[in-house]
């Protein structure tokens, strides 16, 4: 156990830092972006506060077609616009674009299920009040929703995780690279089960700090 | 002041229309507690709802203090929508906000500096009695105690009219006695006109000086509930006065 932590201790652990490095600045990026966005196909609902149709329905297209195109697809028919974007299409940096272009569809319907969560009754109370669009976007969709928002960031994350694996048997680098490299074309099982074991342990832990994050503030359960 | 002139709303789902009030019309003075009673689907609560114009009427106008409201939008809805407070059937109250927070809600909408709307906040938390709940969270106060709160910050803009959508519906016995009576308390001390709809006979026995009976879209009878109770002149009013029969 010490000899292969010694020999593999620094890799493993610089790996797991590109891999949450990768997974958190997609996972910022994309509610950055797909805030906004669900904030819009929210508002512009059938019945909502900005009801359009139009708009509502063309929204909803690009979202699930970012939605249905598999991640591993993506990854590279976004090579040639990812170099555009970023100098290179590879490397940690690389693998930013498309995993934020994966994360913001799924971001978005994510924040609209949770700000459709908030219900009428809340909204229309504000409305009566005089409340503006604006108002009732920030003042009490989001802030009802953030709960809900929160649960699903630990979520996101999680799956931002397991997606800069892929990525990284494109050269990414990070937990999905080393597991490829060293199980895969060495033979090296025990690495390979490492990377595993600092998934699960990743996983657990962002799941748990999520959930309890979310309680702390959901004002509901006390 | 507030009057319906022959107000109708109609909505068209999937091509059908269903009129929903039909050519109402309706005097409330000032210092009322006016009931409006119905039975369910009646049109009691869009009724209440044009009145602050949650629901656009179809037809007719509806005038404040003289004024025709109907085409307000934008800067002068939300100045009308300030002077009109309204308490709803489930409470409506913001989950993540502390009671104050609720009750000051109005006035942070108003962008009123935070020492005044705190100031005021506490006031109307001492006016319905929970001071000492300012700072918990709806979802530790019981039904009563959250209704007397959204009743706080219905008059957070020192509103000159409250809208009442079966404020007490959702209430036992108990609690609806001491939530009528901080409605009749207000009324009276601060001489806030009240429309309350219910479609309990009871609320409208103990609180309200007028009444008006809707049924199927149409007010069929209005006036002071001492005369309406003791002689009712319509079928339907006659049936809601009544104890309902079992069998009918
Ligand atoms: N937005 C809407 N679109 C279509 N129909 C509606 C809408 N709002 C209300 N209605 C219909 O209008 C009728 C009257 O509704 P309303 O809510 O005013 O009744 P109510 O008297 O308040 O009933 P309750 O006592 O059950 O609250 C109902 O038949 C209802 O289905
Ligand atoms: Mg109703």
């Amino acid at each position: 156990m010490r000899e292969f932590l010694a020999e593999y201790g620094d890799l493993l652990l610089s790996g797991t830092l590109k891999t949450l490095a990768m997974a958190l600045i997609g996972t910022c990026a994309a509610y950055v972006l797909g805030i906004p966005l669900g904030v819009l196909a929210t508002a512009t609902a059938p019945g909502s506060l900005r009801p359009h149709r139009g708009f509502n329905m063309v929204l909803g297209w690009i979202i699930n077609i970012g939605r249905s195109i598999p991640f591993i697809i993506l990854l590279v028919a976004l090579i040639p616009f990812t170099r555009l974007l970023m100098g290179t299409s590879i490397g940690t940096t690389g693998a930013i674009v498309p995993l934020v272009v994966a994360a913001t569809p799924f971001v978005a319907r994510m924040v609209e299920s949770s700000l459709q969560e908030v219900g009428g009754g809340v909204v229309e109370a504000a409305l009566s009040y005089g409340a503006s669009t604006g108002q009732i976007i920030t003042k009490v969709m989001l802030k009802e929703g953030l709960p809900l928002i929160i649960r699903g960031a630990s979520i996101t994350l999680i799956t931002l995780i397991g997606y800069s694996a892929m990525a990284g048997a494109i050269g990414a680098g990070g937990l999905g690279d080393i597991a490829v490299r060293y199980g895969y074309y060495r033979y090296q099982d025990n690495v390979m089960f490492a990377t595993i074991i600092i998934l699960i342990v990743l996983v657990q832990g962002i799941q748990s700090a999520g959930d309890l994050l979310a309680r702390v503030v959901d004002k509901r359960n006390r | 002041m507030i009057e319906l002139a022959d107000l109708s709303k109609t909505f068209v789902v999937k091509g059908v229309a269903h009129t929903v009030l039909d050519h109402v019309n309706l005097t409330v003075d000032d210092g009322d507690i006016f009931g409006i009673i119905g039975i369910s689907g009646a049109g009691k609560s869009t009724l209440v709802r044009c009145i602050n114009l949650l629901e656009r009427p179809t037809s007719g106008s509806v005038l404040i203090d003289g004024v025709d409201i109907t085409g307000y939008s934008g800067r002068q809805l939300s100045d009308l929508r300030c002077r009109i407070g309204m308490v709803f059937q489930d409470f409506n109250l913001f989950a993540q906000r502390t009671v104050l927070e609720n009750v000051t809600f109005p006035l942070e909408i108003r962008k009123d500096p935070r020492h005044k709307r705190e100031a005021r906040g506490r006031e109307l938390l001492e006016l319905v009695g929970l001071s000492e709940k300012a700072h918990s969270y709806p979802a530790q106060l019981s039904g009563g105690q959250q209704q007397r709160v959204s009743i706080a910050r219905a008059l957070a803009n020192h509103p000159s009219v409250i809208l009442c959508d079966e404020a007490t519906s959702a209430l036992d016995s108990l609690t609806t006695n001491s939530v009528l009576k901080l409605l009749r308390q207000i009324n009276q001390e601060l001489g806030v006109t009240i429309v309350a709809i219910t479609h309990e006979i009871s609320v409208v026995q103990k609180i309200c000086n007028k009444v008006a009976i809707i049924d199927d879209a149409r007010i069929v009878e209005q006036g002071l509930t001492a005369e309406i109770i003791s002689n009712p002149q319509h079928e339907v009013s006659r049936r809601l006065l009544g104890a309902v029969s079992w069998d009918a």
